[in-house]
């Protein structure tokens, strides 16, 4: 077989089995909202229901590395709210505004060193560790900011967050595809994207085949800080105002993304075009939940259904395939019991 | 030295460290604060400690089969809000049909995990995000955002956190404490003593094993998913106890507050190792150091979460480097002793942790 046919035969087995699913789902759910809502299909509508979760699905990004690396960064929300809670707290201590920012995406980067300390060099479990760094992000943004809200930011810092930059598009929803292109291409056509994948798919092989695992898992780590830090100050901007429980429980809404898109918990497979499928499908049935007048739990409700059909759907499926397969192996003409 | 690792094993020092540190804890503040440590304190202590001990249980066992349960505070507040309807609408439920309402809520939940995770084979992190969302909607959609206030509870619930069995002193040794002492000794005994409790630590230390020698792993899982529910709705029916007023947020974050009191308490993430005295102790530590921040006035009580954060994370750092260190020697001491044991009686068998 040649190399090119192969490669048409991989892709077509990757879209028959979840990205093909994906697309199912977000046509249906794509056909449901346009009967539902009359005003679902317009240009304004399809852009804010992106820009509404616009800082989930940039965290979402980074996120789908971690854990095809085979690690996770909860800690991502918290950081979101400490870098928004040190700007807006230095801003109200005067700092240039400039400098406020770059200080708060320093210190999102310095959060990203520390979890990947522990995690890629001490070699202690991502789960634990950035489960302890969401509880303590999230106090230090409550020690800057106590109880207050502070709001008030310069002008074009709300420009940014809340008007169109070029036609109908947000400056974040550009960040985003940018990042997203970059992404793919970093992930899916480099090296390092491919070192990701084989940490994921054996951390000990990638080892000894001279991979240096560390520093690919640091590297992710500082990445992910780094992008929640600033998907923070966006969410700030968006916002206008800033609180210590900014981007509270966002964690749970960024993994679901990931995992819906195929992506392993356990690492080692997964693709960006299933993770942006299946934030499609996520931000449209919310966006057609809530035009619907539905509450944002019972939209992570569905969600979470949602998520667990599409593991248990293909394990079932999977079994009984292999249990026709063992009937026609052990049928009367064999006789063989297994 | 070998006298010590005849006796003990690397957890039960690691426990011990943990009431040395619980010990510290309470001295040094002693010291910072005022008439911080009388009966009053060790009263409030022990009332609050009680959800999230009961949580770190079931959890504890979850843990040992190397799964999570994220959908617990959920269930605590859906479990809470539900028999504090029923109490609400019909006053005239005797209190131990709503502790067993609660349970039975609880373990229907637990089911529904277990079956997706032990018989769906949907990973458990993935299953127990979903259900935390979920159950979350259960509670949203079925309250229709009326609360429970403490009004419309019945006398009995709304008197029962401060109940005491008996005095020691001028602590008071409470209904709900001894509830929660009766489950951290029960399950610690399960653990112990019964095939179901050893299977669960086989099933954890290495599941491919566990399932080649024959055990039924699928099942014990399920169960130990069917225990974390009803230990989470006992935990829902004391949170609507204690806080008597229970809005659809109720619970929120407990699931966090457990692992944390879990991963203090030295039980593993990894499957196999752990006790329910040490997620006892972890939840504890934890508990006592939210209420003593609280007290002490160097600091702004919003360092709390933060130093709260730290500290799981250096018990975790120590977990890895001293305990592991510790069982490196133990395991050596060990084949040590089977060996000398060997050269005696050649069938000898000695365990090895």
């Amino acid at each position: 077989m040649s190399t090119k046919s192969s490669v048409i035969s991989a892709l077509w087995q990757r879209l028959k089995s979840w990205e093909g699913l994906l697309i199912l789902i977000l046509g249906a759910v794509f056909l449901l909202n346009s009967f539902i809502a009359p005003n679902y299909l317009t240009i304004g509508n399809q852009i804010n229901l992106f820009v509404l979760s616009i800082e989930r699905i940039i965290v979402a990004l980074t996120m789908t590395f971690l854990i095809i690396n085979g690690e996770i960064d909860l800690s991502a929300p918290s950081i979101m709210g400490l870098s928004a809670c040190v700007t807006a707290y230095l801003f109200s201590r005067g700092t240039d505004f400039g400098t406020a920012l770059l200080i708060s995406l320093s210190i999102g980067l310095a959060c990203g060193l520390f979890n990947g300390f522990w995690i890629a060099i001490v070699g202690l479990n991502s789960l634990v560790v950035t489960l302890a760094m969401l509880i303590c992000y999230r106090g230090l943004a409550r020690v800057f900011l106590e109880d207050r809200s502070i709001g008030q930011f310069p002008e074009w810092f709300n420009f940014l967050g809340q008007k169109n930059l070029v036609g109908p598009f947000p400056f974040a929803l550009i960040v985003f595809f940018a990042l997203l292109v970059l992404a793919v291409v970093v992930l899916h056509y480099s090296g390092f994207g491919r070192r990701v994948f084989a940490i994921g798919d054996n951390k000990d092989v990638a080892r000894f085949s001279g991979v240096k695992v560390p520093r690919i898992k640091l590297i992710l780590f500082i990445a992910s800080g780094l992008v929640s830090a600033f998907a923070g100050l966006l969410l700030a901007a968006r916002l206008g105002a800033v609180r210590g429980d900014l981007a509270l429980g966002f964690e749970l809404d960024i993994i679901t993304m990931v995992l819906l898109g195929g992506v392993s918990i356990f690492g080692g497979s997964g693709s960006l075009y299933g993770v942006f499928l299946s934030i499609m499908i996520i931000l449209n049935i919310r966006n057609g939940l809530g035009l619907a007048n539905f509450s944002g739990h019972v939209q992570t409700g569905v969600i979470g259904t949602l998520l667990i059909l599409s593991v248990l759907v293909p394990n079932l499926a999977g079994e009984f395939r292999a249990v026709l397969n063992r009937r026609r192996l052990t049928g009367p003409s064999r006789g063989t019991p297994v | 030295m070998s006298f010590i690792i005849r006796r003990f094993r690397p957890e039960q020092i690691r426990e011990l460290f943990l009431v040395v540190l619980i010990f510290l804890v309470v001295v040094f503040f002693s010291i910072e604060i005022e008439g911080y440590f009388n009966a009053r304190f060790v009263n409030r202590i022990s009332t609050s400690v009680v959800v999230v001990a009961i949580l770190a249980v079931g959890q504890t066992l979850v843990f040992l089969t190397r799964n999570f349960d994220l959908s617990v505070g959920s269930i605590v507040g859906f479990t809470a809000y539900f028999v504090g309807q029923q109490l609400w609408h019909h006053p005239e439920i005797p209190p131990l049909a709503a502790v067993a309402l609660a349970i039975g809520v609880g373990m229907l939940m637990g089911a529904i995990n277990g079956v997706l995770i032990a018989y769906g084979r949907v990973p458990s992190i993935i299953t127990t995000i979903a259900t935390l969302a979920i159950y979350r909607s259960f509670l949203v959609e079925y309250s229709h955002a009326v609360p429970i206030t403490t009004n419309n509870l019945p006398d009995w619930i709304v008197n029962l956190p401060p109940l005491s069995l008996f005095f020691v002193g001028e602590v008071q040794v409470r209904v709900l404490f001894v509830i929660m002492a009766l489950v951290v000794l029960g399950f610690q005994a399960l653990l112990n003593y019964l095939p179901f409790g050893r299977r669960l630590y086989a099933i954890g230390s290495n599941p491919d094993a566990a399932r080649v020698a024959g055990f039924p792993a699928q099942r014990i899982v399920f169960i130990a998913f069917l225990l974390s529910g009803g230990l989470a709705g006992l935990a829902g029916f004391i949170f609507l106890a204690r806080f008597g007023n229970i809005s659809v947020l109720a619970g929120i974050g407990l699931e966090f507050a457990s692992i944390a009191a879990v991963v203090v308490g030295g039980v593993s993430n990894m499957g196999g190792s752990g006790t329910v005295y040490g997620a006892f102790l972890g939840a504890l530590l934890i508990d006592l150091l939210e209420n003593s921040l609280f007290r002490w006035q160097v600091i702004s009580e919003f360092w709390r979460d933060a130093i709260l954060g730290m500290l799981i994370l250096l018990a975790v750092a120590i977990d890895y480097v001293v305990i592991g260190r510790l069982r490196v020697i133990w395991a050596r001491a060990g084949l040590q002793m089977q060996a000398e044991a060997s050269s005696e009686k050649p069938e000898g068998t000695v365990h090895v942790d």
